[in-house]
């Protein structure tokens, strides 16, 4: 069982980094904790796979520490830590069957031979190999390769973590989701602590309790599908997550709010007093196309603007509006009213984010350290 | 719509038809020909029938450099496969070494195999040639001119010598295609160099192996340039192969109709072979 905590974490691929932009993975502390089913939502190039390299010992970071459970591994190499992996393309040895695929991790740590039979025959009836079990590996399907490079790791007792490196993408789509639930069965079955890599919001959502997006080598939020919604604290969060993403729009600060295009946002009072003492290079105001009311005539606090175009997307309709010089999207539900040429919207206060140098900035009640953040 | 047959297409394949035909079809069946008929002369030519296949398998001569043939390439596959495999193994994978030792591997097979010849002619010599040279200053009495174990050991050398590249070489392009996820999860499952080789290495080499393999049996089954021009067959018929005694034959006694007869045989078992290999090997992966 262990928690892994990356402490003071960094890596660089040159071997002298001159400044931020040679790391792949910027200076972080993180802390996986225990049983846990996370994912690591990024798109490619953000140091995803870079970081599950480093927790699996495949490299060694340039700075930082890597403990499991305390423990310091940071040197250790993958065989010594009590990690298993599952590769984006399914790793088979193509020369055994089934079983002594299975069996080959065992059988390297000189297992009894009568453990590895019990052993193997629990993992396979969880993962349903049952029937594939006497067949040469080389010749099963791209989920069964997957499952049985799975069960290499979970046949070992000594593993407390596994890590997947984006294991769904050589998998047909209608297999994708049964293999999906086959993981989160197992997690809860064997309490193991799992961290998946994918750049699919979907995926890392319907896997995991909780989701790191990375951006630019570094976690820019942790948090649970729902907080990563409602409470995108990076820009990037809200445009990554959703889809359509946030709508987000540069704005500049006047008396009493923000304005762009000549349209007034008002804030509230602790956010005009936070907006007046922090520097800045950008301010951006953002809105989920979910949380934008659409009134079919003028209300008192509602912004018209012109209806471009409408998707129908079967369950919901996405509406492109233009507000000022800015293309707003809105998702509209099944059975909502669809404006025509003009349509009046509102931003309801609790939804409407304000990001300064794309850091959320929130009434300091909530959470001191964002603003601090943006500062830095 | 009316589907047109237009026949005339065929013609276009007459020029493929005429080139196959005579590069590969008439001089083939000219041997047969010959093979099952006795020649006096140009206008003189009595069908026998079987009676040279007869011959021929009966002839000691060619039963006896039949053994040598199959016991030199056994002998030159026995050590260029692991040789090759194991040099592929060593060879750095980038930077300027690899390239390097591409380059030195590439030499020996860029080398004409009479030159090959000799140049191991003059290697072995002990007055002037630096391996038998070296050998007799060291105490082993080496000689390949005049003791058959010598003459062996030297012309299995310059095979192995010449050829061993090509498995290392062909062994080195089917290492690199080995994705490093493999080797990582190797790693992962705690598996030890050896069982890395065994179950992840030897397997994704097999295909570069089956070709590495046929060559290897089918060009060493047919050797003759390099130990015509090493020991001119000697000492005695110790080191003649098969393709010496057949042009001896041919050539040298003018016996027509045994040689081509030998030469169908020959090729049957060049054939035989390779097909028994290729396909045991290909069978080896289906499920029972």
């Amino acid at each position: 069982m262990s928690e892994i905590h990356l402490k003071a974490l960094a890596h660089s691929y040159s071997k002298t980094p001159t400044g931020p932009e040679d790391y792949a993975i910027r200076e972080m502390d993180h802390v996986w904790e225990q049983g846990g089913a996370y994912a690591l939502l990024g798109p490619s190039g953000c140091g995803k796979s870079t970081l599950l390299n480093i927790i699996s010992g495949l490299l060694t970071p340039s700075d930082g520490d890597v403990l499991f459970d305390g423990k310091d591994v940071k040197h250790l190499p993958p065989q010594d830590r009590n990690i298993a992996q599952v590769f984006q393309f399914p790793v088979i040895y193509d020369s055994m069957t089934v079983f002594e695929n299975l069996a080959f991790p065992l059988r390297n740590m000189n297992v009894a031979e009568a453990k590895v039979q019990t052993k193997v025959h629990e993992i396979a009836e969880i993962l349903e190999l049952h029937p594939v079990l006497n067949k040469k590996a080389k010749n099963l399907t791209a989920d069964e390769k997957q499952k049985v490079s799975m069960g290499r790791g979970l046949v070992r007792d000594d593993v407390s973590a596994i890590l997947f490196d984006e294991p769904l993408t050589v998998i047909d789509p209608q297999l994708k989701w049964k293999l999906r639930r086959k993981l989160k069965q197992i997690h809860e079955q064997f309490n193991i602590t799992m961290v998946y890599v994918t750049h699919d919001q979907l995926e890392a959502s319907t896997f995991a309790d909780k989701i790191a997006v990375m951006y630019g080598g570094q976690i820019v939020q942790f948090g649970t599908p729902r907080d990563l919604f409602e409470n995108p604290n990076h820009t990037f969060v809200g445009y990554f997550i959703g889809s359509p993403g946030m709508n987000l729009i540069d704005v500049k600060p006047v008396a009493g709010g923000v304005a762009f295009d000549g349209i007034q946002v008002p804030l509230s009072d602790e956010l005009n007093k936070i907006l007046s003492e922090v520097p800045y290079n950008s301010i951006k105001i953002g809105i989920r196309p979910e949380f934008v009311h659409v009134w079919d005539k003028a209300t008192e606090d509602a912004y018209e603007c012109d209806v471009l175009h409408m998707e129908d997307l079967g369950t919901y309709k996405i509406l492109t509006l233009k507000l000022g010089g800015q293309d707003i999207k809105v998702r509209l539900g099944e059975d909502h009213d669809v404006p025509v040429n003009k349509a009046y919207v509102s931003f309801p206060e609790q939804w409407l984010k304000l990001y300064v140098d794309d850091y959320l900035v929130e009434e300091p009640s909530v959470e001191d350290q964002v603003v601090e953040e943006a500062h830095a | 719509m009316n589907k047109v047959e237009n026949n005339k297409a065929w013609w276009l394949v007459l020029p493929v038809f005429l080139l196959v035909a005579f590069s590969a079809v008439v001089p083939l069946m000219t041997v047969v020909n010959y093979s099952v008929q006795d020649i006096f002369d140009a206008n003189t030519a009595v069908f026998v029938g079987v009676e040279w296949y007869r011959e021929v398998l009966q002839d000691s001569r060619l039963q006896d450099s039949l053994v040598r043939q199959f016991i030199y390439s056994f002998a030159v596959l026995l050590i260029e496969v692991p040789l090759g495999i194991a040099v592929a193994l060593m060879m750095p994978t980038k930077g300027r070494m690899a390239s390097l030792c591409l380059i030195l591997l590439a030499i020996p097979l860029l080398i004409p195999l009479n030159v090959v010849g000799t140049i191991w002619q003059i290697f072995g010599r002990a007055d002037i040639g630096l391996f038998g040279w070296a050998l007799n200053s060291i105490g082993i009495d080496y000689n390949y001119a005049s003791n058959t174990a010598d003459a062996w050991v030297t012309v299995v050398l310059m095979d192995v010598w010449h050829w061993t590249s090509l498995v290392a070489l062909l062994c080195y392009s089917g290492l690199r295609a080995i994705p490093d996820a493999f080797y990582q999860a190797a790693h992962i499952d705690r598996a030890s160099n050896w069982a890395i080789f065994r179950y992840i290495q030897l397997p994704r080499l097999k295909s570069v192996l089956v070709i590495g393999i046929l060559l290897r049996f089918m060009d060493s089954f047919m050797i003759y340039t390099e130990p015509f021009v090493l020991t001119g067959g000697g000492p005695g018929n110790s080191t003649t192969f098969l393709s010496q005694t057949l042009t001896k034959m041919a050539i040298g006694q003018f016996d027509l109709g045994p040689a081509a007869a030998f030469s169908l045989i020959y090729f049957l078992i060049v054939l035989l072979v390779s097909w028994l290999f290729f396909t045991t090997i290909t069978h080896m992966d289906k499920d029972k």
